[in-house]
């Protein structure tokens, strides 16, 4: 082999790591292979660039955004096996502590970032306009260019595991550990690059849903007429807007340190490590609240149509919204407590920590209370939603003892923390995203998910969750740390470790029947004919499925909260079929391949800055610039659609 | 940019260019100062906080006058409530975050 070849394979490739990376090399060529195979087999290129990367569609790109979030739920999924499978025993050297560190820290920061995050972002795209009776969101060009910063940050992310290095230091990435002096890889840097790009997109989705909600509701669809789930996603945006900005101004900061020489959070200078860790948590701790918004969102809409009943206390569910998503920016402190910053400090963010509790109580009565008598259906979305209800109680139960200060400095970064988290963020988050998944995805495909199969899936997920996570208390009373790539065998912790990753693997099993179940349903599922397989409530059910690129022939005209439900009670559905003299032509998008090429440009700037390669850097950024003239001089935007094509349809339909 | 039903909120008001650029320049300007000015060690801390303040308010009022338009608009006042939202959360989180990080209690 030739010594240049020999450096580049070593230095950027790692092939001096072992075999894990030769593995994944070759899974990742014959991966791409078979893609590229399969669209030029089917001569779909063109297809992919027409219907799907230069869409500004935004059910499309739900789908996209969807399509994204299962591939990063499998990654951090194996990651988080592989760490199972390293900690089941004591004294395993399965991994070493440097790709210990690098799987955690991947398996973090994907879970959060780039698999809850799209996903609660498709369920925006696909529900919100539907459910306000809209053609689209507010500013649809924004929004591809959101998911496709979105995608770029993310493989950016993801593509230094084979080349350069995966970063190592903790998904929230603190100093002094990340910075130069201490970490010189350039693992670290593709995080701050990756979230940081990720991030421009997150905030600009807000902004457009946001606006979206406040702007373009259907006529007579008042605040208060809203489903709930735009509303969720409503206080998700409020929040998402206000703390971004923390992220982006942490990450940044963090960087100039690493590239230009400041002293931000370095201890020379006036600097202090510490200010990044209150930044990061000014965002990160919303950001939990970001995720789980729309989760229980979702589970409000599903508790209303599977219980056949209207939501108890709806105006409480809307102020149980806004006020956890104003109580959650001032709770930050509690992910630092042991900082010692002093017992007001911590009383204060410990007594604003419990409080959340009181609105989230609030919402839970009010779904017990909408199950109560009600004509309760078992299927999918149902069933992830009750198993959702216990779930999160403990895992709240759990916040309140971690909220108390004093006792704090006993859990912190032990895992009991670990099992408190991950009980929250699955039991809410996770099963939150599937049960919207199965509630929506008719929706979105035009059939059901099998239901035999999403109950072997569901049972062992569950099971495994609880056979995974409740041992884990007990570590962290047991002393277990967070973070530990092993443990010596008279710790003691053996036994409750091999239950914890049998757990695990259960779970892993669990998403490998989801995987069957999409695949064995784009066959074999129950075709969706009448568009509600559900007898749901909310607009996006009076739509066929999948609903056509425009949406609705004819802007419904709202007069009621639970508008389909109401109009199907009294035998008047056939209000909402488009009556021939009232179609007119629409108003579309166009589509445009720039989000995808400005998204490829960051990707562009981005690996630039994380090698120091100033030159690709600058090129990158150029590209950014390109796009962002090349849109502004573009005046021809959109198109119509003609009369004929909608009755066409519409027709095609059988709505007209 | 906005489409179907969302009519109402294009078309009506039409700025010059002018508007834009007299802003662009400006927050450059107000970014420039406050970066020499931090660069330079050009005042003593105190005082130096207090006017990099300053021109952070005024770069709000720059960014919300001249590219947001604040002071137009029709429909419910969506933007004063987030106007007052966001005021909220940032001296909240400016000031909670002097407080946490000022260590005044010294109980580590």
């Amino acid at each position: 082999m030739p010594a240049g070849f020999q450096h580049f394979a070593d230095t950027y490739l790692m092939w001096n790591e072992g075999p894990l990376i030769w593995m994944s090399d070759a899974l990742i060529v014959l991966t791409s292979l078979g893609i590229v195979g399969a669209l030029t087999y089917f001569k779909r290129w063109k297809w992919l660039w027409r219907e799907w990367l230069t869409t500004v569609d935004h059910k499309k790109i739900g789908i996209m955004y969807l399509i994204a979030a299962l591939l990063m739920l499998f990654r951090g999924g194996v990651d988080a096996e592989l760490m199972r499978t390293q900690l089941a025993l004591p004294g395993v050297h399965f991994l070493d502590a440097e790709h210990y560190d690098q799987i955690f820290t991947t398996h973090g920061t994907i879970m959060i970032l780039f698999m809850a995050m799209p996903f609660i972002f498709a369920l925006f795209n696909i529900v919100v306009p539907l459910q306000i009776g809209a053609r689209d969101v507010a500013f649809p060009y924004l929004n591809a260019i959101s998911f496709w910063l979105f995608f770029f940050g993310a493989m950016l992310f993801n593509i230094s595991f084979v080349f350069g290095g995966s970063p190592d230091a903790g998904w929230t990435s603190y100093p002094p550990l990340t910075e130069l002096g201490f970490d010189k890889g350039p693992g670290e840097n593709f995080y701050l690059l990756g979230l940081q790009i990720s991030g421009i997109g997150s905030i600009a989705t807000g902004i457009n849903f946001l606006a979206t909600i406040l702007k373009m509701r259907a006529p007579g669809m008042t605040l208060m007429r809203m489903p709930l789930f735009t509303w969720s996603v409503l206080a998700a945006c409020v929040v998402i807007i206000f703390a971004f900005p923390a992220l982006t101004i942490a990450l940044a900061l963090l960087m100039l340190d690493r590239i230009v020489g400041t002293h931000f959070f370095t201890m020379l200078h006036g600097g202090n490590p510490m200010m990044f860790i209150n930044l990061f948590w000014i965002w990160g701790h919303p950001e939990v609240y970001i995720v789980i918004l729309p989760a229980f969102g979702v589970f409000s809409e599903v508790v209303a149509t599977f219980a056949r009943k209207r939501i108890f206390g709806y105006s409480s569910m809307v102020a149980a919204l806004m006020a956890i998503s104003i109580i959650s920016y001032f709770v930050w402190a509690h992910h630092f407590f042991t900082m010692g910053a002093g017992a007001d400090v911590n009383t204060f963010f410990a007594v604003a920590t419990m409080a959340v509790g009181i609105p989230t109580g609030v919402k839970v009565f009010n779904w017990l209370f909408t199950l109560f008598r009600g004509r309760i259906r078992m299927q999918l979305p149902m069933l992830w939603t009750l198993a959702f209800v216990p779930c999160f109680a403990i895992g709240g139960a759990t916040g309140v003892m971690l909220a108390v200060a004093p006792a704090d400095y006993q859990y912190h970064n032990s895992y009991f923390l670990i099992a408190h988290f991950h009980q929250v963020l699955i039991g809410g988050v996770v099963f939150g995203m599937l049960a919207g998944m199965y509630y929506w995805w008719p929706k979105m495909f035009g059939f059901k998910l099998d239901e035999r199969l999403g109950r072997w899936a569901f049972w062992f997920f569950n099971i495994g969750f609880y056979v995974c996570f409740m041992p884990q208390y007990a570590l962290g009373f047991m002393g277990m740390q967070r973070r530990m790539y092993t443990y010596p065998a008279d710790t003691g912790w053996g036994t409750l470790n091999f239950v914890s990753t049998i757990g695990a693997y259960l779970m892993g099993i669990g998403f490998l029947f989801i995987v069957l179940q999409v695949l064995y349903s784009i066959k074999y599922g129950e075709r969706d004919l009448t568009g509600d397989p559900w007898d749901g409530r909310t607009l996006e059910w009076s739509l066929p499925s999948p609903v056509p690129h425009y949406n609705f022939a004819v802007i419904p005209t709202v007069t009621d909260r639970d508008m389909w439900w109401v109009l199907k009670q009294e035998g008047r559905t056939e209000e909402l079929r488009p009556k021939p003299e009232e179609i007119q032509p629409i108003h579309m998008p166009k589509n445009s391949g720039r989000p995808f090429l400005m998204g490829f440009a960051f990707f562009v700037a981005g690996l630039g800055f994380v090698f120091n390669w100033h030159v690709l850097a600058a090129l990158g950024l150029l590209g950014v610039v390109a796009c962002m003239i090349a849109r502004s001089f573009e005046y021809d935007d959109e198109y119509q659609i003609p009369v004929e094509e909608i009755e066409y349809t519409e027709a095609a339909l059988g709505r007209l | 940019m906005s489409h179907g039903n969302g009519h109402a909120e294009a078309g009506e008001h039409r700025h010059s260019p002018a508007m834009y650029i007299v802003g662009y320049v400006l927050s450059l300007v107000l970014t420039a100062v406050a970066f020499w000015l931090a660069l330079t060690h050009a005042m003593a801390i105190g005082p130096l906080m207090w006017v990099l303040m300053i021109l952070a308010g005024l770069q709000i009022i720059v960014q919300l006058y001249f590219f947001m338009h604040v002071t137009e608009g029709d429909g419910p006042p969506f933007h004063s409530v987030a106007l007052v939202l966001g005021l909220i959360f940032t001296f909240a989180i400016a000031l909670m975050s002097i407080w946490i990080m000022s260590f005044h209690s010294m109980v580590a």
